[in-house]
C-alpha cells in the first residue's frame, strides 16, 4: 500500500520536473517565432538573440545591445558573460545559443571542433596588454622590465588563461621573467589586487584598464605588440535564432559596433 | 561506538527510505560521472607531476592548520553564544554565520580590506611589525578560517545546547572551578559534537576555493591549493581537472574514514 503510494508520488513529481524543463525550452522558440509588430528596416529579424561572449565584452556588448534593439524593434538582445572557455564548455554541452564571441582563438577553435558553430569565425576585435599601476604611478613603472623588481607585487594571468599566455609571450618577446605573487584565473581577477592597492601592478587587457579608469593607470609598453589577442565571432549551428545570429554577427562587424568597440580601448582586427 | 551496538536496527518507513535512496542518489550520480568521464590512463602521471603533489601536499597542511586554529578559537566562541547571555548576542550569532551566506570570493576582498596592505589591520601590522599578509601561505589559512569557522561554532554550540547541563551543575556543586568543570564535564561530554564539527571544518578548508584565491592569490607552492589548481587546469584540460578533483575527494575519505575508526566515534 505504501509502497505504491509513495511510487506514485514521486513519479508525478518527476513529470512536473520534466514538463517544466519542457517548458523552458519550447518558451525560448516560441520567443524567436513571434512576429514583431512594426519592423521595417529588417523584417526577417525578430525575437530573442542569446549571446554568449568573453567576460571582457561586458560593458561593450551591452551598449551595442541597446543600440541593435532601438534598431532591430522586436528583438531581445540575452546576453551570458563568463571566461570564453567556460562558455566554449557550455556550448560543446549544448547550451541554446546563437551567438558566440571568444577572447581568443584557441577557445573558439573548441567550438569550431565540436562541429558547432555555423559557418567560419571572423575576427572583430583585437586587445594588447598594458601595465595596470595604481592611480598616479607611485612607483614609476615605465617598462615591463620594472615589474622584475623583487620589492614590487606583481599580478599576472595563469599561463592556462587567454591573457596569462599574452603576458608570457610579452615576456619572452622581452626576454625576460616576472615573478607574480599571484596568478589570477581571469583578467578582471587580476586587476582587482591593483584597484584595492593590494598589488603594485597587473597585466592586463587595455579595455579594462580603461574600464577601471580611475583606479588603476595603464602604462603601455613595446613588447604587448608581440602579444596581441584576437577575439573571434561566430554563428552557432543550433542557434534557435538562426536569422538573428547571423544579423548580430553582421552588426559586430559593422562601422557603427566597431566604433564602440575602439572607443573602449579595443584594436580594430 | 558504544552506542549504536545496543540500538536495535530496524527498516525505516517506507516514507523515510525513499527520499533517503534519492538523495544519496542525487549526491552519488555526479560523483559516478566524474569517475566515469576522468582519463585513468593519465593517472600514473598526474600523480607524479610535481605541481599537483604540491598542491595537494598544501590543501593537507594548510587545511589541518586551520582545523587547529578553528578549534582554538571556535570552541570559545560557541560556549560564549550557548551558555551566556549578553546584550547583542543574537546580532553577534547572525554574524557568526554569515561567512556560510557570503561568497567566499567577498570574502577573500573583506579580507583585503581588513588584512590586507591598505586594510584598516593591516595598515597597522605593515607598520608596527613589517608584516604583510595577503599573497601568503598564512593569507591561505585565514581565508580558509573565516569560511570553515562557523561550521565548527554551529555544530559545538547544537552540541552545547543538547548537552544536560545538570553535570555542570554538580561538578560546580562540588567545588569544581567554572574552568575545571569546562574541562573535565563540558568538553568530553560535547566530544562527539566537536569531532563532527572538525570535519566539517576540514573539509570546507580543503575545498575552499573564492575567499583563497581572492586573498591569498594563486602561486605554485605557496598559496595554490588544490581547488585552485583544479579550476585553473579546467580552463584547457577539463579531463585533467576531473582527475585531479577525484584524487582530493579520495584523499579527503580516505583520512576521514581512517579517523572514524580511530576517535571520531559518533561521525
Amino acid at each position: 500500500m505504501w509502497k505504491k503510494r509513495t511510487v506514485g508520488i514521486s513519479i508525478a513529481a518527476l513529470a512536473a520536473a520534466m514538463a517544466l524543463a519542457g517548458c523552458g525550452s519550447s518558451g525560448k522558440t516560441n520567443a524567436s517565432s513571434t512576429p514583431a509588430a512594426g519592423t521595417s528596416s529588417s523584417a526577417s529579424v525578430t525575437g530573442t538573440i542569446t549571446v554568449l561572449a568573453a567576460a571582457s565584452l561586458t560593458g561593450t556588448f551591452n551598449q551595442l545591445g541597446q543600440m541593435f534593439q532601438t534598431a532591430h524593434p522586436g528583438t531581445t538582445l540575452k546576453f551570458s558573460y563568463g571566461g570564453s572557455d567556460t562558455l566554449a564548455a557550455q556550448i560543446t554541452q549544448g547550451a541554446p545559443a546563437d551567438v558566440f564571441a571568444a577572447a581568443s582563438p584557441a577557445t573558439m577553435k573548441t567550438v569550431t571542433d565540436a562541429g558547432d558553430a555555423n559557418g567560419t569565425p571572423q575576427n572583430f576585435v583585437k586587445n594588447q596588454l598594458v601595465i595596470a599601476v595604481p592611480p598616479g604611478n607611485p612607483n614609476k613603472i615605465t617598462s615591463l622590465k620594472d615589474l622584475t623588481d623583487p620589492k614590487l607585487k606583481v599580478v599576472l594571468c595563469a599561463p592556462t588563461v587567454p591573457c596569462g599566455a599574452a603576458a608570457t609571450k610579452a615576456e619572452k618577446a622581452a626576454g625576460l621573467t616576472v615573478k607574480p605573487v599571484s596568478e589570477a584565473q581571469d583578467v578582471k581577477s587580476a586587476l582587482t589586487p591593483v584597484e584595492l592597492g593590494e598589488a603594485d601592478a597587473a597585466l592586463v587587457y587595455r579595455t579594462d584598464a580603461k574600464a577601471a579608469a580611475g583606479k588603476v593607470d595603464a602604462v603601455e609598453f613595446p613588447e604587448s605588440d608581440g602579444a596581441i589577442n584576437e577575439y573571434p565571432i561566430v554563428a552557432l549551428k543550433n542557434a534557435p535564432n538562426a536569422a538573428g545570429a547571423q544579423a548580430w554577427v553582421s552588426y559586430i562587424l559593422s562601422p557603427e559596433a566597431q566604433a564602440v568597440l575602439i572607443a573602449a580601448g579595443f584594436q580594430a582586427p | 561506538m558504544t552506542q549504536p551496538s545496543q540500538q536495535h536496527y530496524r527498516r525505516p518507513p517506507w516514507v523515510l527510505l525513499l527520499p533517503a535512496v534519492i538523495g544519496i542518489a542525487y549526491l552519488f550520480l555526479p560523483l559516478i560521472g566524474l569517475l566515469i568521464k576522468a582519463p585513468w590512463s593519465t593517472l600514473g602521471a598526474r600523480l607524479t607531476e610535481p605541481g599537483a603533489l604540491t598542491a595537494l601536499r598544501l590543501s593537507l597542511i594548510t587545511a589541518t592548520i586551520t582545523t587547529a586554529v578553528c578549534l582554538l578559537v571556535g570552541v570559545p566562541v560557541a560556549f560564549v553564544l550557548a551558555r551566556t547571555r549578553f546584550p547583542g548576542q543574537r546580532l553577534v550569532r547572525a554574524l557568526v554565520t554569515l561567512p556560510l551566506v557570503l561568497p567566499p570570493v567577498v570574502g577573500g576582498v573583506a579580507l583585503f580590506t581588513a588584512f590586507g596592505r591598505r586594510g584598516f589591520v593591516g595598515v597597522l601590522l605593515d607598520r608596527w611589525f613589517g608584516i604583510q599578509l595577503p599573497f601568503t601561505t598564512a593569507a591561505v589559512v585565514m581565508s580558509q578560517t573565516f569560511v570553515a569557522l562557523p561550521f565548527l561554532v554551529i555544530a559545538v554550540e547544537g552540541a552545547l545546547r543538547g548537552m544536560d547541563t545538570r553535570f555542570e551543575e554538580a561538578a560546580a556543586t562540588l567545588g569544581a572551578s567554572r574552568w575545571t568543570a569546562f574541562r573535565r564535564i563540558t568538553l568530553p561530554l560535547v566530544g562527539p559534537g566537536v569531532a563532527a564539527g572538525s570535519v566539517l571544518c576540514w573539509a570546507r578548508a580543503l575545498g575552499e576555493f573564492g575567499a583563497t584565491i581572492t586573498f591569498a592569490g594563486n602561486f605554485p607552492g605557496t598559496t595554490q591549493t588544490m581547488p585552485l589548481q583544479v579550476y585553473l587546469t579546467l580552463q584547457n584540460d577539463p579531463d585533467g581537472a576531473i582527475l585531479l578533483s577525484l584524487i582530493l575527494v579520495a584523499v579527503c575519505i580516505t583520512v576521514l574514514v581512517s579517523l572514524r575508526g580511530r576517535w571520531i566515534g559518533a561521525v
